[in-house]
This record gives C-alpha cells, structure tokens and sequence, in this order.
C-alpha cells in the first residue's frame, strides 16, 4: 500500500520530468521558442511547481493516515471528530490566498499578451477543411499552410474561417486562437530565430481534423524579404515542349483549375494557391513533405491520404501518366 | 412524547419476520414477477438497480470504444479506424460515458438509496419515476440504433456548430434527438429526486441530519433541473436548423457559433458537478463507516457542495478561452475558475481529516474511496492549472485536458461509483462482493487508469491535440501513446475482474442487514430491503442514526458500543447528542407525528405501496417514434408516435396510483426477496 | 384529510395518495410543479436570449420586427390571455368552494381564453408568413417564431388540460377533494401567462 501510494507519487514526477526532457518533440509547448511561449511559460512554471507541492502534500497526508491509522489488533475505538472550525476556516484560506498569488499574474499577462505588438507584420489566416489560407495583408502575399516569418518581429495575425470553426496553434511559439466564421480574431507570436515550428489545427472540424496541420517558418529577414520577393514576382511559365508543359495542359484539362488559383492561369478558390507551390515545403494541410514521392501519393487518391477534402478529381482517376505531368509542372512552380 | 421502537428488523424473531409482510405488504399479484414485474415496477429500488445496470452495460460499450481509441492511437499513421470511424467512434464513446454511464448511474444510485436514507417508503412520483428510467433506456438504444442505420453521431460530445449543423447525413440528428430524449429522463429523474428528498423525510430527518450522498445528490439534481433546459433549447434550435432550415447557427445569415458554445457549457460545466458530486457523497459516506470515525466538518462538507452547485454556474467560459472572448471576460472566467478549487480543495483535506486518527479497514469500499480522493487530486490541480488562461491557451483542445478530465470523471467518478457498488451491494443482493477480487480489481484499475491518463499530460504538453484520429511519426508522441494503449487494456482486465466478482458473488453467504457497521439508515433495513423499505418509519434522532443507535461515546469522545441496542426504547428528542451536532430546535414534523401517534396502538392495517403501471413504458415507447419521424421527415410516423405517448399520458393521469383493493398478499412464501433476506441466524 | 397518522409508524403511505402529511406540508405534486416551472424559466430564459442576440443581427435589407408587428392586434390577444389568470382563479376559488357548477363554466373559460389567444397567434402567424416573413427568411424570423411557437405550444397544453379538467368534472370525477389539481393546472397556466408578459414587452414592446 504504502510503496504504491510512494510509488505513484514518484512516477508522477517522474512523469513530468521526463515530459520536460522530452526529446524529438518538435510540437513541444514546454520549449518555448518565441516571446509569446515564454512569457506563458514563464507564467505557468510556478504554477506548476505549487502543484506539485499541493501533490505532495495531499498525497503525502493520505499515505500518512493509511500507514498510521490502519486498524491493528489492538486498536482502540477512535475518538469520534465531528470537526474543528479553526482548521476548516485554515484550510478554506489557504487555498484560497494561494489562488489570489496565481491569478493576479495570471490576469496581468491575459491583458498583456492582448495588447498589439508594436512593428508586427500583418497577416490574415483563413482556415478551410482541411488546410490554412495564409495571406500578408501589407505584402499581397498569398500562401498556404506555412506561415513564413521575419525571426524576431512578430506577426499580428487576423483569423477567419470559410467553413466551421478550427482552432491555429504553433505550440512552440506561444498559445491558440480558435477560427470562427463569422467573427475576426486576433493573435500574435513572434520566433526568437530561424526555424521550423510544428503546429496543427486544434478544433474538431470534420473528417480530417487530425490531416490539418501547420507550420510556422521563421527566417531571417534578408531572407523572408527575399522568400517575398519571389512569391510577388509573376508566376513561371513552363518552356514549350518540356514535361511540366504537359503538365500544365493537364492542369487546365482535368480540372485542377476549377479549384486552385495559378497567376496568370487559372483563378480557382476552393484550395491553395499554387503559383509558387515549390517553393512550400509541405502541402495538403502540411501532412505532407513537398517531394516527388509525396506528390504521387497524393495525386493518386487525395481522398485515401486525406478523408473528406474537398479536393475531387473529375471523372476518373489520374493516370500514372497524368500524374507524372502534373507533378513536374508543380515542381515548376517556382 | 411517542415512545418509538428503533427499527432493527434483524433483531426481531425470524418467525416474527416472516410474518410481517402477510400484515403489512398489499400489492397486485401477478404483476410482480418475472420480466413483467420488471417491466411494469414502480419500485425505485427495481428502478435504481435498472439503471444500474444498464449503465453498466453502456459502460462497457463505452469502454470497448475507448480500446478501439487506443488501438487506432497506438501507433503513429495508424490505419485500424477510418478518419470518420473514428470520430464516430470518439462522439459515441464520450456521450456514452456522459449521458449513458455516469449520470445514470448516479440517478440509479440515488433512487435506489434516497429514500431508504431520508426513511422514506418510496420516492414522491414513483411511476414518473418509471417513465424515467424507461425514456433513458429508449433513448440510450435510440442513438446506438444509428449505428446500424447509416453511421452514429460523428460531431463530437459538443457538437459544435456549424460542423454539427451542416454535417450530411443524419448522424448527427440522432446525437439531436438522443440527447432531447434523454434530457427529458433527466428531468423527470431530477423533479422526482428533488421532491423526493424534500418532502418524504422521515419524522426528525432534518436537512442537516440528512446523509451527505443525500446532500450531493440533491444539489446534482438541482442542477440537472436547471441545466437540462438550457441544452434542450440548445439542441432544439440546432433541430430547427437541420430539420427545417431555420437560421439559428446560420453563419451566413448572421448568426454568431458562439451562441452555441454558450448554451452548451452553460449546460456543461454544471453537467460536470452533475457527474462529480454524486461521487463525492458516496466517498463522504464510504470513509466515515471504515475509518470508524464520523464525517469530518459535515456542515463544511455540505456548504461546500451547495457552494460548488452555484459556483459551478459561473464558470461556464473557461471552456471558451481560446475563442477570443477579450481579456476583461476571460479574466473574470479565469478568476471564478480558479476559485471554484476552493470549496473542492476543502473537501479533500475534509476527507483526509475524517481519515486522520481513524480506525481504517482496508476494504475494497475504501480503496476505491481513497483512490477517488488520490486521484481527484490530481485532476483538481490541473484544473487550476487550465485557469491560468494563456496557459490554458497551449492546453485547451490537447490531451492535457483530456487528462485532466479522466482524472475527474474516471478517477473521480467512476472510482467514487465503484466505491459505492462495492459498498452497498451487499444492501442490494443480501451478499457481499470478495474483497480478495475486489482488491485485484481495484489495484488493477489504478495502475491501468494511471498508466492511461498519466501519459496524457505529458503528450498534450507536447502538443498532441484531441479528436485527432492520426498523427505522425516524429512528434515524440510515440511511446506514450503505446503505454497509454497498454494501460487501456489493464482497466479493461480490471473491469473484467469485477464482472467476475459479481458473478461469484451469487453464492457468497447471506450477510445480513448491517455488515460493514455502518452509520445510515438503508443498513437498518434487510437486505435486500422489502418493497416497502421501512415497516415502521424510522424517528431520527441525530445524523448517523444508525450509528448513534448502535453506539455512544465515552469521556474521550471515544465510540462504545451500547448495551443491548436492540431492546432499548429511545425516547423521541430526548437522546443526548454528542458535541459538535446541536439540532435542538423546531423539527415541524417530528413534533407532529410524536403526538399524533400519542398513545395510538402500533397496529395498521396495511402498507399501501403504489401499483405497478405499464403506462410509464408506454410513453417511452412513443419518444424514439416520434424522433424517427422526425429525421426521415416521415411526418405521419412522428404523427403515431405522437398520439402514441399522448394517450399513454392520458391513460397514466386518469389511473389511480394505488390500484384499488384487491387481494390480499403473499404469505411468507410467496414474499419473495422479503424472505430471503433473512438472516441466517 | 381525516385520517390519524398511526403512532410508531409515522407511515406516509397509509394516508390517501395525493396528501400524505410531508415534511414541507405541501404536496409532492405542488413541490414537484415549482421544480418543473423552476426548470422552465431556464428553458424561456434560454429562448428569450437567444431572440434578444440575434434580432438585431440579421442581414441588412431584410425583414424587421417593425415591419411586421401590430402592436394594438397582439395587445388584444395579450389582454384575452391575461384575463384567462383571472377566470382560472375564479375556478380554483369555486372548486374550493365546492361549486361545481361554476368550477366548469370557469374551467371552460379559461380554455376559451386560451384557445382564442392560440387562435389569434395562428392568425398572426399567417399574416407574418404572407408578409414574407417565416422560419427560414433570416434570424428575426427563426427566433421569432421559434420563441413564440414554443409559447404557444406551452398555452395549447394548457388548454389540453383545462379540457381534460372540464371533461373529469362533467362525469364527477373532480370532487372538492381534488381541488389541488386544479390549483396545479392554475399554477401552470399562471406561469404561461407571465411569460407570454416577458415575452410580449421584451419582443413586442422594447424596439
């Protein structure tokens, strides 16, 4: 009995270190690795650490009544406690004095991280089942599923959605804002330096609510403003004869264009923005890394790998052929 | 001053006993037995022990959801559950556990006990009471029957909108309908209960000598009875807007999805004290009786629980921290959120105070008591930590909250439920449980739902998010995944146990009316209790009447047993009441019935109990109609269904309670239960 | 009630159902009808709000309240349905009476009050539709009639039992001693009343 109760108590510690140590989790929120993450981190840190107390202490007290008030032989009849008032008003105050300590900074940093930072690069993400409209207000920018970031500025983002409410979230640069249509929310983060940041969507929206994924890219500002550069000049046309030519007419033919807008070439609205699809490193909500292998993958059967998009090729499926085409022609898309 | 007789039916001659209910006991042949007896009983104690167990039955389809769960996330890019499978699946297994396992297991628990505890013979409404269980049954089949007729319910157990309003097909109508159905056995369930504990209490049961799971229960009731309507509106508008087009949660007509989410938690925060205090009464009334020693601060206990019942209206928001409510909102939510641990903190060191100097039994009861307190714990502390709201802006929507929340209602209620199953079977069946299998059961179950839930923290503090029914490789989500999913089939193996203890059980001896030594009054009855419960109705004279008939307290405020406890007339008011428990004061009916009774012989003829009806399964039966009309816009069989449960509305109004006189019943040998019941001795 | 409540048993069930000595000293069907009507007030409250969020939120251009409302009509209607407290009094007060007669000429008026305050909604709602408001053109429009409806169905269940009193009473199944199911019926209807009064200024009445 007594060993469990220690035991239990030590593996729930144990737990959290290891929580805390844990290696090779990208979507971690207990690295911080942005402004945002941290002041919460920093916020909930000493909450944790008073829980842990409390843990212990309740815990602990439990265990010491079962070790020392088992029933033994020769245990006599216990004296019948009905209550002791002074130690009920303690134990009322305490807890409660204690939670006073946690919300006043609680409540000092809900206020803090709702005021606007200064400097921000303004950004309007839409959500869609299943993938995020990413769109730079200030730069004419339009992408998809990979919001790309000046390292240490931080980006104000506006929030819609097309459809049902989902939920944007980058763990390691700070917390979520839930996507509400019909309403416009707000949320900044900011990364302390370059690098990829795992996030995914975080509100039940459908079949393929766990296929909605994101990723935050922060990047030097030479290089954002050069990533912008290259997303702002004019879409690339493929050389006449080659494969991604091929690709092309296939884009247009098997309806690929009714859905997806290239510069230039077609105007759709219901799925990303392809016109600099290769430079993107993952697509279709980010479940997939941008290579050739994924894109067979995904051309073939969208609906297999992602249940419930609304990406439906019209009449049959493509063709291995077909496939080659178009993927050569999005490998263009520069 | 009425002389009373306590009632300790076991002390009575066995001949005496059997005569009894010859005397005493008129219902209806026939009706009673066999499966129409069950069908047409208006027993609460019949009905309680339905519930029961068909919530127990609903618990284990919830849990055979809960392994598919696992097994589909064991393992990264896992294939064993489709994308819209699963999240059947996962809607399924949390109404079901919700709305099909732990509310009606509370319900059965407390209308099988309620009025044994307040002395009372049956509950106020005893068909309404019928009609109850009767519309959760069909209402539980109802949504399951999905399953088989295009695909169950697949927008979640919050159903949000506009998801759940503009989801093809007509899953989502039955989750609609389900649920208004079982809103309907709630209401009934909770008017019943409420007038129950008001009203029927035994001469001297004042409110501070009721028993505290008579306490919780009533304050879970009382919830219900203001929660259920609000999410029938909720669910009522969502109706309109799938069935006729209506605009309720029409973005583009201008509506604002929030509404919802309102509606719904304004419903589902009180739905979680809903489902948490029952078990706190059980756990309340579980460590007093194996610790020896009385419930530490039991009017601390009870005001905390009423604060809690009004607290937990206030908190409804902290649901809704990430949908960008504002920070002035979002603080006064953070700010009740945080407080509302401050009564459920005072009922833990309450109970650790009530074991402090006892006198403790480890039995299986007790186990599952302390486990409960152990757990919640931990499940009330990470509660606090989701009130630090930018944190909680990285928790909410991951498998930290999902954590957070089995701790409350897995290692919470549902310990807290098995602690009472364990505990007042024997008061069912007459048998106990083995205590050996019952300890294999409990520390199976702890270890299992530790290894389950643990891990969940740490994987929503790495970001997992809930409801996903994939994730990749990578993450660092892996192996907790897998140990959770190892831990799922540990609790799996331990509810088998219990099942298996159940069924040994059958054999086990008859132990008679009070085998723990316990404190209220459903031991001073047989076990099982007859029909009636009380052949006399008790006097109360002090909270833990039971006890305080069985034993006194020394110079030290030590417990000593009485002498000769059985033949010992007490007199009514005027037994002396130990410290700390100062009920001098009006008792109306006490009072009352002490001088009605003044002098009048002991001799009544009969104990009317209400007769059984069919009516209340009747208008059940016409409920799932109506709905299945209403979904294929069949209108002339929403029409039947209709006319169906109005007639049989008519027909129970214009049938009297209590059947007229006839005949008269049962010698000892046909009593049944009542005989049985008999100790051996 | 006659009956002598036996000494040691204290029994609630010995007595005639319906008035067993309680430890409020009032009924378990009156206890029970204030928790149902506790419960209702959430289940208006929720509906009220919802038609007080959302009327000012549907799309521009559409219909609006004053587009459709006719004050002085609804006030009439209002008016028959306020007068329908006062007959249902006069009928309890005559039950208790013993007064059977007027019991049901009072009964009976009260039903008619009622079915005409239904009635005049009915009509109401067909002008409503005609003039191109209904449950689908925008949000006033669902909440609207989803709002009233809903009080109507309460008011047509009432006079379901109104009628059901009349008919018990005819064939002298309602003597003095079930005074209280009228008295519960009364309670029910009352509480109709005076939400359809929450209703009428808070959807009719406030602009």
């Amino acid at each position: 009995m007594r060993r469990n109760r220690r035991l239990a108590a030590l593996s729930a510690t144990v737990f959290l270190f290891l929580a805390a140590c844990a290696k090779n989790a990208p979507q971690t929120t207990l690295k911080p690795k942005g402004d945002v993450a941290r002041r919460i981190d920093h916020l909930i840190n000493p909450v944790f650490l008073v829980a842990a107390v409390v843990f212990v202490l309740v815990e602990g007290l439990i265990v010491i009544c079962l070790v020392r008030f088992r029933a033994r032989p020769d245990s006599p009849e216990p004296e019948q406690i009905h209550g002791n008032s002074r130690l009920e008003v303690g134990w009322t105050l305490a807890p409660a004095v204690i939670l006073l300590l946690v919300a006043i900074p609680t409540i000092k940093t809900i206020f803090d991280l709702a005021r606007k930072p200064a400097d921000a690069v303004n950004i309007t993400i839409t959500g869609h089942q299943f993938w995020w409209e990413i769109h730079y207000d200030d730069l004419g920018v339009t992408t998809a599923n990979e919001l790309r970031m000046p390292a240490g500025r931080p980006v104000e983002i506006t929030l819609h959605s097309d459809d049902v409410i989902h939920s944007f979230w980058i763990p390691p640069l700070g917390g979520k804002t839930d996507v509400v249509p019909g309403r416009s929310n707000h949320m900044h983060y900011e990364a302390d330096a370059p690098g990829t940041y795992l996030g995914q969507c975080t509100e039940f929206c459908g079949a393929s609510h766990a296929n909605m994924r994101a990723r935050a890219i922060a990047m030097n500002p030479v290089d954002f403003d050069a990533w912008v550069a290259g997303q702002k000049a004019g879409p690339v046309t493929p050389p006449a004869g080659s494969l991604a030519e091929a690709g092309m007419n296939i884009f247009t033919s098997r309806g690929c264009a009714g859905c997806h807008t290239v510069e230039g070439l077609t105007a759709g609205k219901v799925g990303p923005n392809l016109t600099h699809f290769a430079t993107r490193t993952s697509f279709a909500g980010s479940i997939f890394d941008n290579n050739d292998a994924n894109l067979h993958t995904w051309l073939g059967d969208p609906q297999a790998v992602k249940p419930g998009n609304k990406m439906i090729i019209p009449g049959a499926k493509l063709n291995p052929d077909e496939i080659n085409k178009l993927v050569a022609y999005l490998d263009s898309l520069h | 001053m009425a002389i009373v007789t306590p009632s300790r039916p076991e002390a009575l001659a066995p001949a005496d006993r059997l005569d009894t209910p010859t005397r005493f006991l008129r219902r209806p042949t026939g009706y009673t037995k066999g499966l129409w007896g069950w069908l047409t009983t208006v027993d609460h104690k019949k009905i309680g022990l339905m519930y029961m167990g068909t919530a127990f039955i609903f618990f284990m389809i919830g849990g055979f959801e809960a392994l598919l769960l696992r097994i589909q996330l064991g393992s990264p890019d896992n294939t064993f559950l489709r994308a819209d499978t699963y999240n059947q699946v996962f809607t399924m297994h949390g109404t079901t556990m919700i709305f099909l396992v732990i509310m009606p297991l509370s319900a059965g628990l407390a209308n099988y006990l309620l009025p044994i505890m307040i002395g009372a013979r049956d509950v106020a409404f005893p068909r309404l009471n019928a009609a109850g269980y009767w519309i959760f049954l069909v209402g539980g089949l109802f949504m399951y029957s999905s399953f088989l007729l295009g695909g169950a319910p697949n927008g979640g157990w919050f159903g949000y909108v506009p998801l759940s309003r503009n989801m093809p097909g007509h899953n989502i109508d039955y989750w609609v309908f389900g649920l208004q159905i079982l809103g309907i056995a709630s209401l009934t369930g909770a008017v019943n209960l409420i007038v129950t504990v008001i009203n029927m209490r035994a001469p001297g049961m004042s409110l501070m000598r009721m028993p505290i799971f008579v306490w919780m229960s009533l304050v879970a009731q009382f919830l219900l009875l203001f929660a259920i309507p609000v999410i029938t509106v909720a669910l009522f508008l969502l109706n309109f807007d799938r069935l006729f087009s209506t605009n309720f949660f029409n973005v583009a007509a201008g509506s604002d999805p929030l509404l919802w989410q309102h509606l719904f938690w304004l419903f589902g925060h009180p739905e979680v004290y809903i489902l948490i205090l029952p078990a706190m009464g059980i756990v309340s009334e579980v460590l007093p009786v194996f610790t020896r020693k009385p419930l530490f601060g039991y009017q601390v206990m009870v005001f905390s629980g009423i604060a809690i019942g009004f607290m937990g209206w206030g908190v409804w928001a902290h649901h809704m921290f990430a949908t960008g409510l504002g920070p002035v909102a979002v603080s006064a939510f953070s700010a009740s959120t945080m407080f509302i641990a401050v009564p459920t903190g005072v009922k833990i060191f309450n109970w650790i105070a009530t074991m402090w100097k006892g006198k403790i039994t480890f039995s299986t009861p007790f186990l599952f008591a302390v486990g409960f307190v152990a757990m919640f714990t931990i499940g009330g502390l990470s509660g606090v930590t989701h009130g630090v709201v930018p944190a909680d802006t990285q928790q909410t929507d991951t498998y930290y909250i999902v954590a957070h929340f089995h701790y409350v209602l897995f290692g919470g209620s549902m310990f807290g439920l098995f602690s009472g199953a364990y505990y007042w079977w024997p008061k069912f069946t007459g048998r106990l449980l083995n205590d050996r299998i019952g300890k294999v059961h409990f520390w199976l179950m702890l270890i299992g739902f530790n290894m389950t839930f643990g891990p969940f923290h740490i994987l929503g503090l790495q970001g997992m998010p809930r409801r996903i029914y994939t994730y990749p490789a990578g993450r660092g989500w892996d192996v907790w995944n897998m140990v959770s999913t190892i831990g799922s089939f540990v609790i799996a193996a331990s509810v088998l146990t219990f099942i298996y203890n159940i069924y040994k059980s059958r054999n086990s001896p008859l132990v008679g009316d009070d085998p723990w030594d316990a404190r209220t009054l459903e031991w001073t009855v047989p076990s099982p209790p007859p029909e009636y419960n009380f052949k006399e109705i008790p006097l109360i004279t002090s909270r833990d009447e039971l006890w305080h008939r069985k034993y006194t307290e020394d110079e030290h405020g030590r417990a000593v047993r009485r002498e000769l406890p059985e033949a010992q007339p007490v007199m009514a008011g005027t037994e002396v009441e130990p410290s700390g428990e100062a009920h001098e004061g009006p008792d109306l009916l006490g009072a009352d019935v002490g001088h009605g009774g003044e002098g009048a012989e002991e001799h009544e003829p009969h104990i009317h109990m209400p007769s059984p009806s069919y009516w209340p399964l009747m208008v059940a039966l016409g409920l799932p109609i109506i709905c299945y009309g209403m979904i294929y816009k069949v209108w002339a069989v929403a029409i039947i269904g209709g006319i169906w449960t109005m007639s049989s509305i008519y027909a129970w109004a214009l049938e009297p309670a209590t059947a007229p006189e006839d005949t008269p019943v049962h010698g000892p040998d046909t009593a049944g239960h009542d005989v049985e019941a008999v100790p051996a001795s | 009630m006659t009956e002598t409540i036996t000494a040691t048993s204290g029994s609630h069930s010995e007595v005639e159902p319906g008035h067993p000595p309680t430890a409020t000293g009032l009924s378990n069907e009156k206890v029970g009808m204030w928790a149902f009507l506790g419960s209702e007030c959430l289940l208006f409250g929720a509906l009220i709000s919802t038609y007080l969020l959302f009327k000012g939120q549907s799309k521009p251009g559409t219909i609006v309240p004053k587009d459709v409302f006719d004050i002085p009509y609804t006030s009439v209607s209002s008016f028959v349905l306020l007068m329908s407290s006062l007959t249902m009094v006069l009928a309890l007060a005559a039950i208790q009476r013993g007064d059977h007669r007027r019991t049901r000429v009072w009964i009976l008026t009260t039903a008619l009050l009622g079915a005409s305050f239904v009635a005049g909604q009915c009509y109401e709602f067909t002008t409503f539709v005609r003039e191109g408001m209904n449950l689908r053109v925008n949000l006033f429009g669902s909440s609207f009639f989803v709002l009233t409806g809903f009080h109507g169905a309460h008011v047509t269940i009432g006079v379901l039992m109104l009628l059901s009193l009349y008919s018990m009473s005819l064939r002298g199944k309602l003597p003095e001693s079930k005074a209280e199911t009228v008295e519960l019926v009364g309670l029910y209807w009352h509480f109709v009343d005076i939400v359809w009064i929450v209703i009428f200024t808070l959807v009719y009445l406030i602009p």
